[in-house]
């Protein structure tokens, strides 16, 4: 028995088991007792603790708020999701503007015409090496002295408005008119990805291509047009009134300078992927494509930039989660994102600093982990194409 | 930002990880700083009058004579103090993860941030209230004319709540756009970013002489808050306590007395002027302080008075009447509790 035992301690697998038990056993002590002492800590100085604060109310203006209810009258925990909204807004915005941008300059930095190409290597060379912070400062200080006061505000057809506070929109009221239009716009975004994919098809099985432009200009744009004029929907327009703009949906200067530096400077980063990705991809497989006749544009849209993207994807999902995490550095200029409103003003009024950074941690983590989540499905569907 | 990030984590790190040992550790943070040799002090990352470094980095102001105090009090050399500039946002979690011994930031005492930090207030050094400084090409002459307007503020202060209530209660509308730093509210200010800039009296005063243009620039009658201002310390240390809030009511006494620091080591028959100046009596005793305290402040620093008009009086560039900071024998409500 007891030898049977013994021969079962020197396995060498029943001891690599039983190691690791050891080291979780440790590492959840440590984790453990941290915690206790923290918590042991805290009310041995007489700081408040626990979530209860988030439902006391918040007392403090926002400024930039999209679509959601808030007043100073409201809750912490409705600041933090204006918070949380602000900081997806922004990130979205940016991952949007750099990736068109990263695309684009990173298929110009391999041209073969010589002013395209280097202006392409000067503009990554430039913008990739100077901190992220100084260059949101830079275009918030640019931007406020280059577009002009509320009074003379660059003004669109009487309905749209630029000044260095930010930009007016006018705002659709709200009513059945305005969800027809909406409708409308949904009926014809999903008959044209039928169409589309419907000559994609004939394409595929006979070779015949049919152009579905008009039906996009058709279906997509003007349908809901009409639409909006038939039900005479009604839009509420930005009017200055005293010392700025009121009504209809203002985007603050703040948030332009945020995610104008935040896409200038992360996509320099996706450009050299997609650089990267588009050496990666052998020269027969371009010099097939013009074999067979296709035009370059053709050879690099249907040929090069399904391979190459295949090698950019994973390095282009870091980017993203930089980009996401870098506007946190909004505090600098302004804009109320989760850090400003939560992790600034909120943990200033309450004072918990312990529960506030661990929600605002736990909100960037949750972000992150949803980025990398949908990349990777994305990813992993175009690796197995490729096989 | 980061600094904030980085405090926390560490300030959780250290609480999380020391523990065991706070349990029974009584802290003194006067036997830290006598065994230093030095006090760290919280002040503003630069508001003029209360806290700045001048260019060779000697902080000045009413602020930094408050941490001077205690430094000649505890240490008996008001120059032996090491300053540690905070933004609004990190003060408190400066204060109680121990980086500084006490803060003296124009800090505002509220009831929430007395009672549920973990910190106490020590005293007064000035009274307050929440006031507007404008653009002079507007026209404005009163808080009332500024429905819709914006405003820039700094982030983590009770500005920012005051101007909420304030409108609210008036039913107007307002618009703020909330900086990190004041240096940075002052820069959003200028380059019109927004209509007011809306702060404490006092230092829109120090803010407006440091515009390029102050004359582009007015600062209106209307104070819309209270604002009493005072150094803070942690909670769990009554000694400590005491310590700052004596130090200061020292200056105040001694200009009730009349007691300059030219005047301060003239012999006197005066019993008050005798506990000052410690030859008389055991103040310094259940403080654990050297007899020579008060005389150590009061000759090094000054009493409240000269603080006052060194810093932020009438001969400086900022220009600040004595107002309600004016002894209450003098009309003001400056008041220190009996020096015996």
């Amino acid at each position: 028995m007891f030898t049977k035992l013994k021969s079962l301690l020197y396995n060498n697998e029943v001891r690599a088991i039983l190691f690791q038990i050891l080291a979780v056993v440790v590492i959840a002590y440590f984790a453990y007792q941290a915690f206790d002492n923290m918590m042991l800590n805290i009310e041995q100085r007489g700081i408040r603790s626990g979530f209860g604060f988030l439902n006391d109310e918040a007392g403090f203006a926002v400024n930039d708020n999209f679509f959601l209810e808030y007043s100073p009258a409201s809750t912490n925990l409705q600041a933090f999701y204006v918070g949380i909204v602000n900081t997806l807004i922004v990130a979205i915005t940016g991952i949007f503007f750099a990736s068109v941008l990263g695309l684009i300059v990173g298929i110009s930095r391999l041209s073969s015409n010589y002013l395209i190409r280097k202006m392409a290597t000067v503009y990554i060379e430039v913008f990739r090496n100077i901190p992220i912070l100084l260059q949101i400062l830079f275009w918030y200080s640019m931007a406020l002295s280059a577009f002009p006061s509320p009074k003379n505000s660059i003004s669109f057809f009487d309905s749209i408005f630029l000044n260095s506070r930010g930009l007016y929109l006018p705002r659709p009221v709200e009513g059945v008119e305005i969800y027809l239009v909406l409708a409308s716009f949904i009926i014809g975004v999903v008959s044209y990805i039928f169409i589309k994919r419907r000559s994609n098809k004939k394409h595929d099985d006979t070779g015949i291509e049919t152009n579905t432009t008009p039906y996009f200009a058709g279906l997509v744009l003007l349908l809901p047009i009409a639409v909006y004029f038939a039900s005479g929907a009604q839009l509420e327009y930005p009017v200055l009134k005293g010392f700025n703009f009121r009504g209809g949906v203002d985007l603050s200067i703040e948030f332009f300078a945020l995610a104008f530096a935040l896409s200038i400077y992360t996509a320099t980063y996706i450009a050299e992927a997609i650089r990267s990705g588009i050496e990666s991809v052998d020269n027969g497989q371009k010099e097939a494509a013009a074999a067979m006749g296709l035009t370059q544009t053709q050879s690099l849209r249907l040929v090069v930039l399904p391979q190459a993207l295949r090698v950019a994807i994973p390095p282009i999902i870091n980017q993203y989660l930089n980009l996401t995490k870098n506007s946190s550095l909004a505090a600098a200029v302004g804009y109320t994102e989760l850090v400003t409103i939560f992790s600034g003003t909120v943990l200033n009024v309450v004072g918990q600093a312990i529960e506030i950074i661990i929600l605002t941690m736990l909100v960037y983590l949750a972000i992150s982990l949803v980025i990398s989540l949908i990349l990777n499905i994305f990813n992993k569907k175009m690796q197995i194409k490729g096989k | 930002m980061n600094k904030l990030l980085k405090l926390s984590a560490v300030s959780l790190i250290a609480i999380g990880s020391f523990g065991v040992q706070a349990g029974i550790f009584h802290s003194d943070t006067l036997k830290d700083v006598q065994t230093k040799g030095s006090l760290t002090c919280g002040v503003s990352t630069g508001t003029p009058g209360f806290s700045s470094p001048d260019s060779s980095g000697n902080w000045s102001g009413i602020d930094v004579d408050v941490c001077r105090a205690v430094a000649a009090a505890t240490l008996g050399d008001a120059k032996k103090v090491k300053f540690v500039p905070l933004t609004a946002k990190e003060r408190f979690v400066a204060l109680s993860s121990g980086e500084i011994d006490m803060l003296s930031r124009n800090t505002t005492w509220t009831h929430t941030r007395d009672t549920s930090l973990g910190l106490t207030f020590a005293g007064v050094n000035y009274y307050d209230g929440q006031g507007f400084m404008v653009q002079k090409s507007l026209g404005v002459n009163s808080v009332k004319d500024l429905d819709g307007a914006s405003f820039c503020i700094q982030a983590g202060t009770t500005t920012e709540l005051n101007l909420a209530d304030y409108f609210r209660s008036n039913k107007m509308e307002f618009k703020a756009v909330t900086y990190d730093t004041s240096a940075q509210t002052k820069g959003g200010f200028e380059a019109g970013r927004c209509d007011a800039l809306t702060s404490d009296v006092s230092q829109l005063a120090g803010l407006r002489s440091t515009l390029k243009d102050p004359s582009s620039a007015v600062v209106l009658g209307d104070v819309i808050s209270k604002e009493p201002l005072g150094p803070v310390v942690r909670k769990d240390d009554n000694t400590w306590l005491n310590i700052v809030r004596w130090s200061l009511n020292a200056m105040i006494e001694a200009e009730e007395l009349g007691v300059t620091s030219a005047t301060i080591d003239d012999a006197s028959t005066s019993p008050g002027i005798q506990r000052l100046q410690g030859k008389s009596g055991k103040l310094n005793e259940s403080l654990g302080l050297s007899k020579d305290w008060s005389r150590n402040i009061i000759a090094q620093v000054g009493n409240y008075g000269e603080s006052f008009e060194r810093n932020i009086g009438m001969s400086t560039p900022i220009q600040l009447p004595r107002g309600v900071n004016q002894l209450w024998i003098k009309g003001g409500i400056l008041y220190a509790p009996a020096f015996r």
